[in-house]
This record gives structure tokens, sequence and C-alpha cells, in this order.
């Protein structure tokens, strides 16, 4: 319980998709003009990755691992170079069956998510934790704290950049920097704020 | 627009950057960036992984239909990627170790899926080649900009061969940790769309809330 704690404060503070990795920041950097909608999407994002990380960790202990395959006779047969396909297959299936769920079941929720949730198949920051997840082996539990923690970082960092974009239309800003440059800098002091869980051990 | 071989592929380098303009495949040029041989590398996969998906997506595109376009783009795109990441496991073992998950996510690059979706799926073969190289390059001079000046002034060195002697090895230069934590890339980043913005104003993007200049007459 308590490794499982320390897991999830870690990946939401310490190693932030993202702020320290910079996973997803296509959609990060685009959709953080308003709290509403940088709000819409960090939830959409939670929920795919509590989905997908666990799903493809059972893919891999199942399927693709070397000698995964024992329970079909094959002991011998290594998988493991297909992992990339099937990762990015899964969350685009998943996103689709939750796309048609929400529909049928929670229409007010579908439609706040709107045009994010298909998104959310080319965001990065979901692939990222996926295959941060087979790479440092993590077993079914972790990645279930590990894909909620994720999930709850990257969406905590983009309602913050939204917050502090919504003040920051109001200030006088170089030509130049106006828009993209200006959010970059902000990104980047926001991270640098982030950098000062790095020292917490847990 | 024009579609001349020349401007297809030299338009991406500074008129219409993917990284700096469009915002797209940003996440990568950030993270491979601490020092010059990652950048490089990084590039020449994401340059080889544009051409051939833009390539491949063009010449199925008469095929292919509308509704799971974007599911056969993925695929090709993903196969590349596996193609790439095993190519680099075999001879660039370490290399492909520090850049870890960062291969894997050319996949979810919005400029290989953003070319391949507004620039393939509608141009002859030969153009979106032409259009993926050039965005490949557009992509890699950001990174191989950024990834330089990371690993001078954090490192004090290029591609390995030391160019500012550390005072750690008895030199004079002191170098600066910072560049090669996260937070640097982001301001490396925007000071350079600063800079590419003021060279070409065309890019200046228009301000959300405009503050009314108060003229010192008006005041006094």
């Amino acid at each position: 319980m308590e490794a499982a704690l320390g897991l999830f404060i870690r990946s939401i503070f310490v190693e932030n998709l993202a702020l320290a990795f910079f996973l997803g920041m296509c959609t990060f950097l685009a959709v953080s003009k308003r709290i509403e909608t940088a709000l819409g999407l960090g939830a959409a994002v939670v929920v795919v990755m509590i989905i997908t990380v666990p799903v493809n960790n059972l893919l891999l202990g199942f399927l693709l691992e070397p000698g995964a395959l024992a329970w079909a006779g094959l002991p011998d047969v290594d998988m493991s170079f297909l992992g990339l396909i099937i990762y990015i297959g899964v969350i685009a299936a998943m996103v689709q069956v939750l796309e048609m769920v929400l529909d049928r079941y929670f229409p007010a929720l579908y439609h706040a998510l709107g045009i994010f949730l298909p998104l959310i198949t080319v965001n990065c920051a979901i692939l990222g934790a996926s295959l941060f997840m087979v790479e440092r082996d993590y077993g079914f539990g972790e990645s279930v704290v590990f894909g909620l923690g994720g999930g709850v970082g990257w969406a905590l960092a983009i309602i913050a950049l939204a917050g502090i974009r919504e003040k920051l239309k109001y200030s006088d800003v170089p030509d130049g920097l106006q828009g993209l440059g200006i959010t970059f800098i902000t990104v980047g002091l926001m991270s640098l704020g982030f950098m000062a869980f790095s020292g917490i051990q847990l | 627009m024009e579609t001349s071989p020349r401007r297809v592929m030299l338009d991406p380098l500074v008129d219409n950057n993917p990284v700096t303009l469009q915002v797209l495949g940003v996440c990568s040029a950030l993270a491979v960036t601490t020092n010059l041989l990652n950048a490089f590398i990084m590039s020449l996969a994401l340059t080889a992984v544009c051409a051939c998906s833009n390539g491949a997506v063009s010449m199925i595109r008469r095929h292919t239909p509308g509704s799971i376009r974007i599911i056969v783009q993925m695929t090709i795109i993903a196969s590349l990627v596996i193609v790439v990441d095993e190519l680099l496991k075999a001879y660039a073992y370490e290399t492909s170790r520090t850049l870890s998950v960062f291969v894997g996510l050319i996949i979810t690059n919005c400029i290989v899926l953003g070319r391949a979706e507004a620039f393939a799926s509608q141009n002859p073969v030969g153009l979106s080649v032409l259009d993926g190289i050039g965005n490949g390059l557009g992509y890699s001079l950001v990174l191989l900009l950024v990834g330089a000046v990371r690993e001078l002034f954090g490192s004090g060195s290029l591609l390995g061969v030391e160019i500012l002697p550390l005072t750690t090895n008895g030199g004079w230069y002191l170098s600066n940790g910072m560049l090669l934590l996260p937070p640097s890339a982001f301001f490396i980043i925007g000071l350079l769309i600063w800079a590419v913005r003021t060279w070409k104003t065309a890019q200046v993007e228009p301000a959300d809330h405009q503050i009314h200049a108060v003229h010192r007459q008006e005041v006094m």
C-alpha cells in the first residue's frame, strides 16, 4: 500500500509526464487557452490512461513478452517486437469503445468531452505512459496506479497552464513572443517549479 | 498553394516550420536534445519515418476508404517506427537506451500523422516524399539547434568533443547544469520562436486582448 501511494505521488509530482518528460506537448500547448476545455481534456486523459496502461500491461504479460505465450504451448516465442503496434492499436480501440459507451450511457459527459476524445489517440502522454510501464517492468497493480497518477499529473499540469494563460492574455507581451513563444517560457517556469519536487524520496 | 517540388521541400525549413509555427512534434524536440548526438539520431529517424510514411500513404491514397484512413496511416507509421526501433537496437544500442521511449513515440509525433493526413493523402508520391523530407528537415533544424546550445553550454562539448574546457578538467568554463534539465528546453525553444518571429514578422500571432496604448500626451 505504501509503495503504491509512493508511486502515485511520484507519478503526479516528481515525474510529471508533461513537465518532466515533455509528453503530450502538442495538445498541452494547443488546448490550454481556457480552463473549461483544459478540464475536459484532462478528465478524458485520466480516464483513457487508467484503462489503457493496465490493459497494455496484461497484453504484455500474456502475449508479447518472451515466454509469455507459454499458456498456448509456445514457450519459445518472443513477440516483443510487435509491442508498439499493439499498444497504439489498444489505445485507438479503447478510445473508440469509450466514445461509444459514453455516448450511450453518459451523453452529458460525451458532449462535454466532444472533439478531445478522438484526439487523445495521438496524445503521446498516453502511449508514453504505456511505454514507461514496459520499460520499468511495472506489475499489474503498479500499472493501474501509474496510469491513474500519470493521468492526474498531466491533467493538473494542463489545468494550471490554462489558468496562467487566461491571466496572461491581459499582459503586454513583446510581438514576436505573443502566443506560442510566451507559452513555452511559461511552461518552462512551471517545469522549473515542479523540479522542486525532484529531491523528494518516496 | 504553390506545389513546385522546391517549395514543397524548402517551405517547412523556416517559413512554415513544423515545430516553431505549427506546434507539432514538440514532445521529442524537447526531450532528446540534451546532447547533439541524440538530437541528430532522432532527427534522422524522424525524417526517414516521415518520408517513408508519406510515400506509402500517398501510394495507396486512392484505395483507402476515407472512414478508416487514420487507422491505416497509424498502422503504416507504427510498422515503420518498429523497423527504426529494431535498427537502432541492433546498430546503436547505447543511443537507443538513452532515447528510451522517445523512438516509440515517433508514432504519435503529430508531424508524421499530420503530414500523412494533410499532404500525402491528396498528393502524388514524389511530392509527398519530398514533403516528408522537408518537414523532417524543418524538425531536424530545430532539434539540432537546441541540441547544440544545450550540449555546448551545458557540458562544454559538441558531439562529445570538448570545445569549452571545463573547470573540472582544469579549464576556464564553468558548465551551466541548468541547460541539461528539462526547463531549459522550453526556454530555448521559446526564445527561438521569438527570434524567428522577429525575423519573419508574418508569423506573429495577434494578441487575444488588445491593451489600449496610453500615450504620454493623453496622460499629461
